[in-house]
């Protein structure tokens, strides 16, 4: 009993909060000296409708660029994880390159990357070599992003206990195949949550691919501004970005939440 | 005189600077069962490990079959697939059904197709009473199932030795029969078997040799009766004394 009475006065406090702090927000907000300027600027429903369509069109491109960005992070990130894991001595060559190019591709801003790749590999005129600037922005963002991934993947194969190693070599399992049938399919299992975190974040960095000129939906957005003077086309497409992220954030959280269960009440050596 | 099955010759091994293994020597014959005692960090474990190749030897030689099979340069995954490892924690494979768990080795390290690998874990399973469990996760096992699963998982292998590392001192009182008698079993079937063990009674009743370690060194080696009965060492006879102590129910 004395914990229901808890519980109510726990939601009846959360409530009240909520709505004095987001009151007071709004208020501060209305009250402004600029408000009404503000107001017709980015929230004029007009200008909403006006730009939806063009944007939600244009949006299909970023879906494209991140679809098939993923597909090659997967299988880049997880060779560079298994590069980086290696631990024969012959492979060395193999670590350190992995080991140099995840640590240098972490460190290069992703818009940098979509830059150099952008506007250097055409500007080589290599024949053969595609000029299309969707496929230099979707392959920037692959080398950029299977560096954060390969990470995960790895610290997902490092979780494994080395029990099952052993466990593994001792039925005569060589390393390659301990590694396909025993750690890495538990290690990609364990990570399934963050790299469904580092994938949402990929989806709204297709944005970026936007500077060196394909028109997605942000700059579908900023093109309406530049035609209309008004701001209210960013509100859209951030609209639509936070329409496919959000699922995909509470996916993960669930996720997550159902993994800490699990290990939480059947441990497993 | 006839090659043992497996030998242990003069074996040293450090951590750093600290002796884990000092001059081991040991000869196991063919169906034989012998059981390693000993209080926790005598050594017991590393020397299973060091036999199964898990870990390098600094000095001495093993030998399986009179060949040296700590040699550098050798194939060891054939090698570990002649030898059989159960440990002290399971160390089943999560992910994988009961039955996957049996069929992974010969699948993998064996070669075996899948129906020949599945129809001899079936056999297997069925003989130690696991058939209910075979599609079942490691996770809905109880901790003796799990055990008897890691077993027939060495098993399937069709190994010439097995050695067990403390086998149920990770499981409740009331599972340790059930293991037992599996090993009992294995023993009867005559199996080569290396033991490392706390259960004093069952070391008794199954070694044909039992080996008391102490810091890295077998002080004493007989017969059970000898050793149990007679123990000759003065650490064996203090370490006897504090174990019976503490079995006694």
């Amino acid at each position: 009993m004395a914990e229901r009475a808890q519980r109510r006065r726990s939601a009846l406090i959360a409530g009240a909060s909520t709505v004095v702090v987001f009151g007071v927000v709004i208020v501060l907000i209305v009250s402004a000296p600029g408000w009404d300027k503000v107001q017709q600027a980015f929230f004029s429903p007009q200008d909403f409708r006006a730009s939806f369509p063009d944007i939600a069109r244009k949006f299909k491109l970023n879906v494209r660029m991140f679809l098939i960005a993923e597909v090659f992070i997967l299988v880049f990130a997880l060779l560079l994880a298994l590069a980086k894991s290696s631990r024969s001595a012959l492979l060395f060559p193999l670590r350190i390159t992995a080991t140099v190019y995840i640590d240098v591709f972490r460190g290069i801003p992703a818009i940098l990357v979509i830059f150099i790749l952008g506007f250097g590999m055409p500007g080589l005129q290599i024949d053969g070599l595609p000029i299309d600037p969707v496929f230099w922005g979707i392959v920037a963002l692959v080398l950029s992003y299977s560096a954060y991934v390969a990470e995960v993947f790895r610290s997902g194969i490092d979780s494994v206990h080395e029990s099952q190693r052993s466990a593994a070599r001792s039925l005569g399992l060589t390393s390659a195949q301990t590694m396909r049938h025993v750690l890495l399919p538990q290690g990609v299992r364990r990570v399934i949550p963050p790299l469904l975190n580092d994938f949402i974040a990929l989806q709204k960095e297709t944005a970026l691919v936007s500077v060196i000129g394909p028109i997605e939906a942000a700059r579908q957005a900023g093109i309406y501004t530049a035609r209309s003077f008004n701001y209210t086309s960013y509100l859209a497409a951030a609209a639509i970005f936070v329409a496919i992220t959000i699922p995909q954030t509470r996916l993960a959280d669930w996720l997550i939440a159902r993994q800490r269960r699990r290990t939480g009440t059947r441990g497993n050596a | 005189m006839t090659t043992p099955k497996l030998a242990v010759e003069h074996v040293w091994k450090s951590f750093g600077d600290r002796d884990v293994l000092c001059d081991i020597s040991l000869q196991v014959a063919n169906h034989d069962v012998v059981c390693l005692i000993g209080s926790s960090g005598s050594g017991k474990s590393t020397l299973l490990r060091a036999i199964n190749l898990l870990e390098p030897i600094d000095d001495g030689a093993i030998r399986l079959d009179g060949t040296n099979i700590s040699e550098y340069g050798l194939d060891e995954n054939q090698i570990r697939r002649r030898i059989g490892m159960v440990f002290q924690a399971f160390n089943l494979f999560p992910h994988l059904s009961v039955r996957k768990n049996v069929t992974l080795g010969p699948r993998r390290a064996l070669g075996q197709s899948a129906s020949e690998a599945t129809a001899r874990a079936d056999d297997l399973l069925g003989r130690f009473g696991l058939t209910s469990h075979r599609d079942a996760f490691p996770d809905q096992l109880s901790g003796g199932q799990q055990q008897r699963v890691a077993i027939v998982r060495a098993l399937a292998m069709d190994p010439e030795l097995i050695l067990l590392d403390e086998v149920t001192s990770a499981l409740d009182p009331e599972l340790v029969g059930e293991v037992l008698a599996v090993i009992r079993e294995l023993k009867s079937s005559g199996m080569t078997m290396i033991l490392a063990t706390h259960e004093m009674g069952f070391a008794r009743e199954i070694a044909d040799k039992v080996c008391f370690l102490d810091g890295g060194r077998i002080l004493e080696e007989g017969p059970p009766a000898q050793l149990f009965d007679q123990p000759q060492n003065e650490r064996t006879q203090a370490f006897l004394g504090h174990v019976i102590e503490a079995q006694r129910p």
